[in-house]
C-alpha cells in the first residue's frame, strides 16, 4: 500500500495511529518452546533464576486451557504461529539521542507523544521549573527503547526502569515481588506472560517518598505476527505515593495480534498507587478485520493499613478486550477503586470489569463503570465483589452504567457479589440508557452538529471517570472518545 | 419574515398538520392557541427540523430561505430557536458548557470568533442576573433535577444567550407562577427588535398581558381556524374554544 493510501485508509477508519515503522529488527523465529524462552532470556542477559521462573511457567501453561467464560468469540489462536521476541537492532536502553534510532524518534513524533517527551527521548531534559513533568518508559515491541528522567528520580530514591533491567540490577526486589500478586498459574494468559514476557516497567518508591512526577509507559506494537507480553511491577513502600499512566497503540493490520500483559501493584501502609490507562490498541476495521487481542491481568495488593490502589481506565481500542484490574484489600482500612470507561464500536468486543477482594477490616472499594456500545459491538461489565469473613465493616459501592448508540450493539452487566461478613455493606446500581433522539435533537436545535452532540452526551456520561485521570490525559481521553465514536450515529 | 404556505406534516402515517398558512412579519409576535392535541408542538418541531416528523406538502421560508431543506443545526444558525414544551435532560452535561458549546457553534456558523470560558461566563452571569435566575443554574447539569419551572426558565436563559431571530416558545408559561411568567415575557420583550419575531404557543391570557401579541391564531385539528388581534385571546379566555370550533365546523 502506498503511504498516501495508507494515510487515507487510517483517516477513513478513524484510527490515526495505524502506520507502520520500517526499522531493522532482531526477530526470534516463530513458535513457542523452551529454546525460544532460553533465547528471550539470553537476549535480556537474565540470571539463571529468571530463566527457571520462565521455564516453570511454560510447563504450567502447557497444562492449562484458554478461559471460555468471557462474552467474547474469536477463531482459535495458533500460539506456534507468533514471534515471541522482536527488537530494533540498535542497542536497547540508550541514554542519549545518538543511540536512539532516528526512525524510532520519527515514530514517536508521529504518535504525537508530547514535545517535552521528545526532548526527553533526545536526552535533553527540559527546565524542571517549566511545568509538571512526566517520566516516560517507551516500550517498542519486546524492548524498552528509552526511559527518561531516571537520574532526577533516583535522587529521591525512586527506581523507574525497564523490568528487564530491574531483573539484572535489582534482583532481590524482583524476586521478592514478581508473581506475588498474580501467581504464575493464576490464569492461562498470566502463565503465558510469565514464560515469555519481554519488557515493561519497574517502579519502586521507597518509604515516605512522594514520586515527584507522573510516571508513564508508552507501549507500541510494530512488528508483524508478533505478540507483545508486557510485564509491569510497581511497589510503593510505606507512606509512598505514585501516579502512573500507560498508553498504547499499534499499526493497522489485517491480522489479529496478541497482547497479553501482567501488571502487579503492591502498596504498603499508607501508600497510594494511582494507575491510569488509556488503551488505544488498533481495534480492527469497520468489518471486524484485524485488531489487537488484549488479554490482560492487572491486580494490585493493598498489603498495608490504609493503603490505596486506584485503577482508572479508558478503553477505546483492541478487537477484543479481556481485562479485570483488581484489588486485593488485605490491609485494615485499605481502599480499592476502579473507574472505567469502555467504548466499543463496529465489531469490537470488550469483557471488562474488576474484582475487589475484601480481606482487611474496614476495607472499602468503589467501582464506577461506564460502558458505551455502538455499531455491532458487544460490551460486557463483569465484576466481582468478595467480602471474606475477616473483613468486618467492609464497604463496596458499585455503579455500572451502559450507554447504547444504535440498535445493533449489546451491553451486558454481570455482577457477582459474595459477602461472608454480615457487617459488610455492598451496594450495586446499574442503568442502561440510549442516546435518545430527543437529546440529539435538543442539542442540534441549539446549533450543535450531531457529532458534537454525541460527544457532549458521551463525555457527560463518562464524567465521573474522566475526572479521575491526570488533567492532560483527561483532555486526550476526551479527544480519543470523540475519534472512536466518529460516524457511529446516523 | 416567516412564511408558511399550505404546510402539511405527518408522524409516521398519521397526518397531523393539514394545511397551515401563516405569515409572521419581522418585528412581530404572534400567539398560537388551541386545544390540546391540535398540532401546536408539531408545528414547532416541523419548523425546527425534528427527524420523526415528515413534511408531506407546502413550504416554509424564513427571510427568503427554504427552512425545510436545512438540518436542525443549520436552522439554529439561521436564527431559529425552539423553547421546548418539555425540555430535555442531559445527564453529566454541565449547563454552562452546553450553552457555551451551542453559542460557539452558532458564532462559528456566522464566522464570529468563539468565546472562551471566561468571556462566556461573564456574558452568562449578566443574563442570569437580568432574568433573576440563580447563578447555580449554570453549574448544574442540563435540566437534570430541575423543577418544571426551572426547566422553563433555563429555556428562556438559552434564548437570551443565543439571541435568535425567530423564537418559538411552546407553552413556556405553563405551570409557572406569576413571577416566573414575567421572566418569560421579559425574555421575549428584551429581544424585540425590527429583526426579531416570535411564535408564542400559550393557553393563558396572563402571558399575553405582558407580551402583547400583534396577532392571535387558533390552531385546531391541524389547521388555523381563526386569526385575530389581541382581543381574540381575551375572548377565548372568557368563553373557551367551543364557540370558535363550532363556528369553524
Ligand atoms: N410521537 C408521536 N407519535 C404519534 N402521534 C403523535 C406523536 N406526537 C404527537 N402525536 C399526535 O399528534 C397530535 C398533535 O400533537 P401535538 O402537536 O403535541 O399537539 P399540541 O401541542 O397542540 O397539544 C396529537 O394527536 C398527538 O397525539
Ligand atoms: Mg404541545
Amino acid at each position: 500500500m502506498s503511504a498516501t493510501a495508507e494515510i487515507l485508509d487510517s483517516v477513513q477508519s478513524g484510527y490515526k495511529w495505524g502506520f507502520e515503522t520500517d526499522i531493522e529488527m532482531d526477530l526470534a523465529p516463530k513458535g513457542l518452546n523452551e529454546d525460544i524462552i532460553r533465547l528471550i532470556s539470553s537476549r535480556k542477559d537474565e540470571p539463571a533464576w529468571m530463566l527457571e521462573y520462565r521455564l516453570k511457567a511454560f510447563t504450567a501453561w502447557k497444562q492449562m486451557a484458554e478461559p471460555e467464560w468471557a462474552r467474547v468469540t474469536h477463531p482459535p489462536i495458533d500460539y506456534q504461529d507468533l514471534h515471541y521476541y522482536a527488537a530494533p537492532k540498535k542497542k536497547a536502553g540508550p541514554k542519549s539521542l545518538d543511540e536512539v534510532d532516528p526512525e524510532l524518534l520519527k515514530m514517536y513524533e508521529k504518535l504525537g507523544i508530547p514535545l517535552k517527551e521528545r526532548a526527553i527521548l533526545a536526552g535533553v531534559e527540559p527546565d524542571p521549573n517549566e511545568r509538571p513533568q512526566i517520566a516516560v518508559d517507551a516500550v517498542f515491541d519486546s524492548v524498552s527503547v528509552a526511559t527518561t528522567f531516571r537520574e532526577t528520580l533516583s535522587k529521591v530514591g525512586v527506581i523507574f526502569c525497564p523490568i528487564s533491567e530491574a531483573v539484572r540490577d535489582h534482583p532481590d526486589l524482583v524476586k521478592q515481588y514478581l508473581g506475588s500478586v498474580v501467581p504464575v498459574a493464576d490464569n492461562y494468559f498470566s502463565a503465558l506472560n510469565a514464560a515469555v514476557f519481554t519488557d515493561g516497567s519497574f517502579v519502586y518508591i521507597p518509604k515516605g517518598v512522594r514520586c515527584p512526577m507522573e510516571l508513564s509507559t508508552y507501549f507500541r506494537i510494530n512488528a508483524r505476527n508478533t505478540g507483545q507480553f508486557e510485564r509491569t511491577l510497581i511497589i510503593a513502600e510505606a507512606g509512598a505515593h505514585v501516579s502512573y499512566l500507560e498508553g498504547c497503540t499499534a499499526p493497522q493490520r489485517d491480522e489479529n495480534q496478541l497482547h497479553a500483559a501482567v501488571v502487579e501493584l503492591i502498596a504498603m501502609d499508607d501508600a497510594t498507587i494511582k494507575y491510569s490507562t488509556v488503551q488505544n490498541w488498533y481495534p480492527g476495521d469497520a468489518d471486524g478485520k484485524g485488531g489487537i487481542y488484549n488479554f490482560v491481568t492487572k491486580r494490585g495488593a493493598c498489603r498495608g493499613e490504609r493503603s490505596k490502589i486506584s485503577w482508572t481506565q479508558v478503553e477505546t481500542g483492541s478487537a477484543i478486550t479481556w481485562k479485570y484490574p483488581s484489588c486485593v484489600l488485605i490491609g485494615e482500612d485499605s481502599v480499592g477503586e476502579f473507574y472505567s470507561v469502555a467504548v466499543t464500536t463496529n465489531h469490537q468486543q470488550a469483557d471488562t470489569g474488576t474484582k475487589m477482594i475484601h480481606i482487611g477490616k474496614g476495607s472499602r472499594s468503589t467501582i464506577v463503570s461506564k460502558g458505551i456500545s455502538a455499531g455491532r459491538s458487544n460490551n460486557t461489565y463483569r465484576g466481582l465483589v468478595r467480602i471474606l469473613p475477616s473483613a468486618a465493616g467492609a464497604r463496596n459501592h458499585t455503579q455500572c452504567d451502559s450507554l447504547l448508540i444504535g440498535d445493533e450493539c449489546g451491553a451486558h452487566t454481570v455482577p457477582y457479589i459474595e459477602s461472608r461478613n454480615p457487617s459488610a455493606k455492598v451496594e450495586h446500581e446499574a442503568t442502561t440508557s440510549k442516546i435518545a433522539e430527543d437529546q440529539l435533537f435538543y442539542c442540534r436545535q441549539r446549533g450543535l452538529s450531531e457529532e458534537d452532540a454525541v460527544n457532549l452526551i458521551v463525555n457527560g456520561f463518562c464524567k465521573e471517570v474522566l475526572k479521575e485521570l491526570p488533567m492532560e490525559f483527561a483532555v486526550e481521553a476526551q479527544k480519543l472518545l470523540a475519534v472512536s465514536l466518529e460516524g457511529s450515529v446516523g | 419574515m416567516l412564511e408558511i404556505r399550505g404546510l402539511t406534516a405527518s408522524i409516521g402515517e398519521k397526518p397531523i398538520l393539514k394545511g397551515i398558512d401563516l405569515v409572521v412579519p419581522d418585528g412581530e409576535v404572534h400567539a398560537i392557541m388551541g386545544p390540546n392535541g391540535s398540532g401546536k408542538s408539531t408545528l414547532g418541531y416541523v419548523l425546527s427540523g425534528r427527524d420523526d416528523y415528515t413534511v408531506t406538502g407546502g413550504s416554509v421560508t424564513f427571510n427568503g430561505i427554504d427552512l425545510l431543506d436545512m438540518e436542525p443545526e443549520a436552522r439554529a444558525a439561521a436564527g431559529v430557536f425552539l423553547a421546548f414544551q418539555a425540555p430535555i435532560e442531559l445527564p453529566g452535561v454541565n449547563n454552562a458548557n452546553f450553552l457555551r458549546t451551542a453559542l460557539n457553534a452558532i458564532r462559528r456558523a456566522h464566522g464570529e470568533s468563539e468565546l472562551d470560558a471566561i468571556q462566556f461566563l461573564k456574558l452568562a452571569r449578566a443574563e442570569t442576573k437580568r432574568l433573576a435566575m440563580p447563578d447555580d443554574m449554570l453549574k448544574r447539569n442540563v435540566n437534570v433535577g430541575f423543577s418544571g419551572g426551572e426547566k422553563k426558565r433555563n429555556e428562556v436563559l438559552q434564548m437570551a444567550l443565543l439571541r435568535p431571530k425567530l423564537a418559538i416558545l411552546d407553552e413556556t408559561d405553563s405551570g409557572l407562577d406569576i413571577d416566573a411568567l414575567k421572566i418569560v415575557a421579559d425574555g421575549v420583550n428584551a429581544l424585540r427588535s425590527p429583526t426579531f419575531s416570535a411564535l408564542v404557543v400559550t393557553h393563558h391570557q396572563r402571558l399575553l398581558d405582558h407580551l402583547v401579541p400583534n396577532r392571535v391564531h387558533v390552531l385546531a385539528h391541524g389547521r388555523i381556524i381563526r386569526s385575530g388581534g389581541p382581543e381574540l385571546a381575551k375572548e377565548l379566555e372568557k368563553s373557551g374554544y367551543a364557540d370558535v370550533l363550532a363556528a369553524a365546523a
